[in-house]
């Protein structure tokens, strides 16, 4: 006999979930069935149609692959279809997820703070006040976007050009790959030569 | 609402201490009635577990936020729980009434 077992689900990762439970048609006399809407497909809706990132991006918030969001938000178009269409309503439940929380950073006053209490949107720095928020991730902060490379041989700099790699710079005098400027490496590799 | 910041010292002139667990004394701030209080952090040369008992003495405060430099590993889940924020600030040379005149921009 030939026993199937799929492959087990990646785990989604949510950040903001919803702080209500559903919804509920209008002057509809009768309650029918509800349809359940998962939170990882409340999320891939909220992450496509409302801070309409593409699907790649969003799969990578989810820390799904792009093919497996690309299912999660075809099943939640369907349901909620489904149930604009037959009048059906709405309950958000269940599904495989964890919750994480956010952390972000405000250009006004140059703090970075995390957002324990999910239900509520997060629109205001809680030091300063200020709107001027960004969320944080650890991307940008690893490849910055500007400064300069600077060679290890001979201490020569130039602007960095974002995307590209320090490491694929090469100097013209000496021919050595740069690095960044400021790197810890960078001291180490000047008292060697 | 009580927000918590640690200190170097125990005057609004001292400046924002950038450990959290082992600072030298944690301010609870109302931003109701205005009113600091300095603590003395009382584990500030433990060895073991400070930013824990750090955790525990400001909840039991009743603060909602915390301001500092820096968060240890240990810390960050138990804030979590406890659903109190976290705010970073990586500016050792603000002084705790700066950052109090900050806090009150918001009201």
């Amino acid at each position: 006999m030939l026993i199937i077992m799929p492959r087990p689900k990646r785990i989604r990762k949510m950040t903001n979930p919803p702080h209500f439970k559903g919804f509920r048609p209008i002057a509809l006399p009768e309650e029918n069935d509800p349809i359940v809407l998962n939170y990882e497909e409340y999320e891939s809706i909220r992450l496509s149609d409302f801070e309409l990132h593409g699907h790649l991006e969003a799969s990578k918030i989810m820390e799904v692959s792009r093919p497996t969001y690309s299912r999660i938000y075809e099943s939640a178009r369907r349901k909620v279809a489904e149930a604009f269409v037959l009048g059906k309503s709405i309950l958000f439940e269940g599904g495989k997820v964890f919750f994480d929380t956010e952390w972000y950073s405000c250009k006004s006053c140059g703090c970075y703070f995390n957002h324990p209490a999910k239900e509520q949107r997060m629109d205001n720095c809680p030091l300063c006040g200020s709107s001027d928020i960004v969320q944080y991730s650890e991307n940008t902060q690893l490849r910055p976007t500007e400064g300069s490379c600077v060679c290890p041989k001979c201490g020569l700099k130039k602007v960095h050009s974002p995307g590209i790699p320090c490491r694929n710079e090469i100097c013209p005098d000496c021919n050595s790959p740069m690095i960044m400027e400021g790197a810890p490496h960078q001291h180490r590799n000047l008292n060697c030569n | 609402m009580k927000v918590a910041i640690t200190s170097t010292g125990n005057s609004p002139d001292s400046t924002l201490d950038s450990r959290f667990g082992r600072c030298s004394y944690f301010v609870i701030y109302d931003n109701e009635s205005h009113s600091t209080e300095f603590i003395p952090n009382p584990n500030k040369d433990s060895i073991e577990g400070a930013g824990p008992a750090a955790v525990q003495l400001i909840a039991s405060r009743g603060a909602e936020k915390v301001v500092s430099g820096e968060f240890g590993a240990k810390v960050k889940s138990l804030f979590d729980t406890l659903k109190i924020q976290l705010v970073v600030l990586n500016d050792p040379e603000k002084k705790i009434s700066e950052i109090i005149m900050l806090l009150n921009h918001k009201t």
